[in-house]
């Protein structure tokens, strides 16, 4: 009896999703296939990434549109889209993130169990965008919580955001179940939710904060109804070296392991 | 100001007597103090304390019953002749109109030193609540009276009141665009490391973040009894809250209901979760640089607030539009006007539990006009097509033919097609008929504007009452339903759709020069007036309209948009205040909430017909 050959066998080969070295008798093949779990999980994984349906502005649209008939995103098993973070796995960041939803959207992060991913969508989310100098707005999602693809464009069309929602799709076929961070046991993806002060502050920045609020140079820097403030040119070379050294310690704190 | 002239053509505050021959002088004594300027569109400078009984007669005896907009303007570096000498800080300024009488507003600019209190107009029009709300929030103005006066769009706790001009951001460079820093020549520097922390945000001296408490934002649903009054089960009312991230809030918007049993006792609706400084930074552009910047306000319509923009500068500098363009402008116009009513439908069908399908069918249509919108402009969504004078550039080759294609055929089929699917539904009808009813009265006096009060029955349509642009060239109704409910709410969107598509099909037929470019469509034809080329060239970017200020409002889908802008005659707005619909519709969503259950909530929100980005702006 000739073998016949699975549906997308022929595909599925050409994607490499079988196992490279490991060859099946011909006659075998209608029945067994060899690959890794590596592929397996990461198949399954990407072809049914769920969405949080969360949309923040402008960038909601075109996410609609993208779900709706014309560009169809259940093409890639992305239809679903989960009002629930528990129910999700990535979420899209579609439009300007400001101070006062931030709090919320690091809630929401949180509660996305892992693996998760952050699609950043359009400028503001990536960047602040053309909002970026409003004072209600946070200059780009990756300020606090890690973005896995940026999309620019503002709005991007349906094509750019099918485009990134594909290369996420790379991102994660090239993961490695053995690899991967959330099987370990010493990370934790837990983002501390910022808190809304006189104006939104990191709790993980509490230490630089108090160092310029009520160290020295503190007077020339406060803002909110006093005179105008310029920065740097204000500040004498003592300052500024002493602001470089606390932005170095902070980077450096930042990519120690927590 | 000091070398301000000093015969400026302001009455002096101080100075006046009763003047008879000011209006309304002689029904409310000493009311009006004076005009803001000679040729005054009918802007009145009135006493604080005079000002409810003045409105009271106002609505009451000359039937201005509309108050369209309250805003404030911080005048303290204010560089124009017509304020000069006057000590007072702040204006607040209120438009109102005649719903009944149609045409132009009353205005009435109340100057209010710092530190001091106006008293509140909710007194009179309920529909202040949320605008006076935003102005204490932006401008620090307290207004006396005022039932639930706190900060709407940010938060409790956020230091100072941004919309005062010494306000800075922490990302300030200069009071106004083009910045130096921003110079080619000059190496670009990323605003993130001007600041230690590299983000936008700055906090006060001496403020300790490990001392701070959160403070606990009151939001006051619980005016309404605790206890149930009605039955003999012991029942608790309880407060729930939607949002900001929920499925059906169309965005990030927070509804806070006190409910009992399912029915909703008091809801309040809180926003702010996207208030992306839209005025702040407004201030800070150029005329032409908030071009984009309207696109972005309500999303969904960004050639309506265009046109909005355009029309009200071109007030501001009396400029010229040509023939063609002012029909592109219609016909773009009208064209979102039925992608929004289609959007709006598809959702208010989501809402009622009809999940993605009524919507994916209204919005197959919808791309088909993007696609026409993408090829004169170039973007889908965020045209940014409109110029003062004119439009960026001309209609492509067979753009026309298309466009009646779509008119004719296409559009008039979904449009009957939703009709004859979702209009005699039961469900429809058991969810919508009789939900969210609020009288006319009630909805005029809560300033709620377009679909929402032609659906209970008010012919009042500015296209039609106050007319702008050409719109009084073309033959169309203003349909109205008696009714007031969800289920007029939706239907009347469906009637306006088809109506815009007649004003459509006179427009594509009449358009002077046709498919073929031939008349001229953008201002160029105004380089005479002295602006240059629109788009390129120094003139283009950096008119200087002449001092005065402008309200104008046009029909945009959602309702009554308005642009209010103060020029002191340099290139960037003094004062750029937007009038959302939306934001302002929502003063009507307590009131139509309550009664009902709290999943008529969702459909009541759903058919206002809100778009965050107006709200919060």
């Amino acid at each position: 009896m000739a073998s016949v050959d699975p549906a997308g066998f022929q595909q599925l080969k050409e994607q490499q999703y079988l196992h490279d070295q490991i060859t099946v008798p011909a006659e075998l093949q209608s029945n067994v296939l060899v690959t890794t779990l590596d592929k397996a999980y990461n198949w399954s994984r990407r072809s049914s990434m769920w969405p949080l349906l969360f949309g923040l502005a402008c960038c909601a649209i075109e996410m609609i549109a993208t779900a709706a008939s014309r560009y169809d995103l259940s093409r890639f098993g992305m239809e679903v889209m989960r009002p629930s973070p528990r129910q999700s796995d990535l979420m899209i960041v579609s439009g300007t993130v400001t101070k006062k939803m931030v709090p919320a959207i690091v809630r929401i992060y949180n509660q996305m169990a892992e693996p998760r991913y952050v699609l950043s969508m359009g400028a503001c989310a990536t960047g602040g965008g053309p909002f970026k100098e409003g004072y209600n707005v946070v200059s780009g999602i990756d300020k606090y919580l890690p973005v896995d693809v940026y999309v620019p464009g503002c709005p991007p069309t349906p094509e750019a955001l099918i485009f990134g929602l594909m290369k996420l799709h790379e991102k994660v076929e090239r993961q490695s179940i053995a690899k991967v961070a959330w099987y370990r046991k010493e990370s934790s993806g837990f983002v501390p939710v910022p808190i809304l002060g006189p104006d939104i502050f990191d709790p993980r920045q509490i230490q630089l904060i108090r160092e310029n609020t009520l160290g020295e140079g503190a007077a020339s820097r406060s803002s909110g109804g006093g005179e105008v403030r310029v920065m740097p040119e204000l500040l004498s070379d003592d300052v500024k070296q002493n602001l470089e050294a606390i932005r170095t310690r902070y980077l450096a704190k930042m990519k120690q392991p927590a | 100001m000091s070398d301000a002239v000093a015969e400026a053509p302001v009455a002096d505050a101080a100075a006046a007597e009763i003047d008879a021959s000011l209006p309304y002088n002689n029904a409310v004594p000493g009311a009006v103090l004076g005009r803001w300027a000679e040729e005054s569109d009918g802007g009145l400078i009135v006493a604080a304390d005079k000002l409810i009984p003045l409105m009271t007669h106002l609505r009451d005896k000359e039937e201005y019953d509309f108050l369209s907009s309250v805003t404030c303007v911080d005048y303290s570096k204010y560089g124009g002749k017509l304020r000069a000498g006057v000590s007072e800080r702040f204006d607040t300024v209120y438009h109102l109109y005649s719903t009944s009488k149609g045409g132009g507003h009353v205005k009435l600019h109340v100057r209010v030193p710092e530190n001091d209190t106006v008293p509140s107009a909710t007194a009179v029009y309920p529909g202040a609540n949320l605008q006076e709300c935003e102005v204490y929030d932006l401008f620090g103005i307290n207004f006396e009276g005022h039932p639930n006066l706190r900060r709407v769009l940010l938060w409790d706790g956020f230091n100072g009141h941004p919309m005062r001009k010494d306000w800075h951001e922490a990302y300030y460079d200069e009071d106004a665009k083009p910045f130096k820093s921003r110079h080619p020549a000059k190496g670009y520097e990323f605003h993130e490391d001007k600041l230690p922390w590299g983000k936008n945000t700055t906090y006060p001296e001496g403020w300790d973040p490990e001392d701070w408490r959160e403070p606990i934002t009151y939001v006051p649903v619980s005016q309404a009894p605790g206890h149930d009054e009605l039955g003999e089960l012991d029942t608790e009312s309880i407060v729930v809250n939607l949002g900001p991230h929920h499925p059906s809030t169309h965005g990030v918007f927070r509804m806070i209901a006190r409910i009992e049993g399912e029915t909703i006792l008091a809801l309040e609706p809180e926003m702010g979760y996207l208030h992306r400084n839209h005025e702040k930074i407004g201030e800070r552009n150029t005329w032409l640089m908030n071009m984009p910047y309207t696109d972005r306000l309500d999303y969904i319509n960004s050639m309506s607030n265009n046109l909005g923009l355009a029309l009200a500068v071109e007030k501001l500098m009396d400029i010229e539009v040509p023939e063609r363009a002012s029909y592109i402008r219609i016909i773009m116009a009208e064209f979102t006007r039925v992608i929004n009513h289609l959007w709006s439908i598809g959702f208010i069908l989501n809402d009622l539990g009809a999940l993605q399908t009524p919507a994916l069918y209204a919005i197959e249509e919808r791309e088909m006009i993007l696609d026409l919108f993408e090829e004169v402009s170039g973007a889908r969504l965020m045209c940014n097509y409109m110029r003062f004078g004119g439009v960026v550039r001309d209609l492509t080759p067979n753009w026309i033919k298309r466009a009646l294609y779509l008119v004719h055929e296409r559009l008039p089929h979904t449009l009957d097609e939703l009709d004859r699917l979702l209009s005699g539904n039961e469900i429809v009808k058991a969810r919508g008929k009789g939900v969210g009813y609020l009288s006319p009265q009630d909805l005029i006096a809560l300033s709620i504007s377009g679909p929402m009060i032609r659906a209970a029955g008010i012919p009042y349509d500015i296209r039609k009452v106050d007319p702008y642009c050409i719109y009084d060239r073309f033959e169309f109704d203003v349909p109205t339903l008696p009714d007031g409910d969800i289920y007029a709410r939706y239907y009347i969107r469906l009637l306006e759709a088809r109506e815009s598509l007649k004003i459509l099909r006179q427009a594509l037929r009449d358009i002077p020069g046709g498919e073929v470019q031939g008349l001229p469509a953008f201002a160029s034809a105004t380089i005479e007036a002295g602006f240059g080329t629109i788009m390129g060239g120094r003139g283009g970017y950096s008119f200087r309209p002449p001092e005065g200020e402008v309200y104008q409002r046009i029909e945009a889908p959602k309702g009554e948009l308005g642009y209010f802008l103060v020029s002191d005659n340099k290139a960037n707005p003094y004062r750029y205040h937007v009038r959302a619909p939306s934001y302002i519709n929502l003063n009507g969503l307590g009131p139509m909430s309550v009664g009902y259950k709290i999943a008529d909530a969702i459909v009541i929100l759903g058919a206002i017909d809100i778009v965050l980005g107006e709200v919060d702006r």
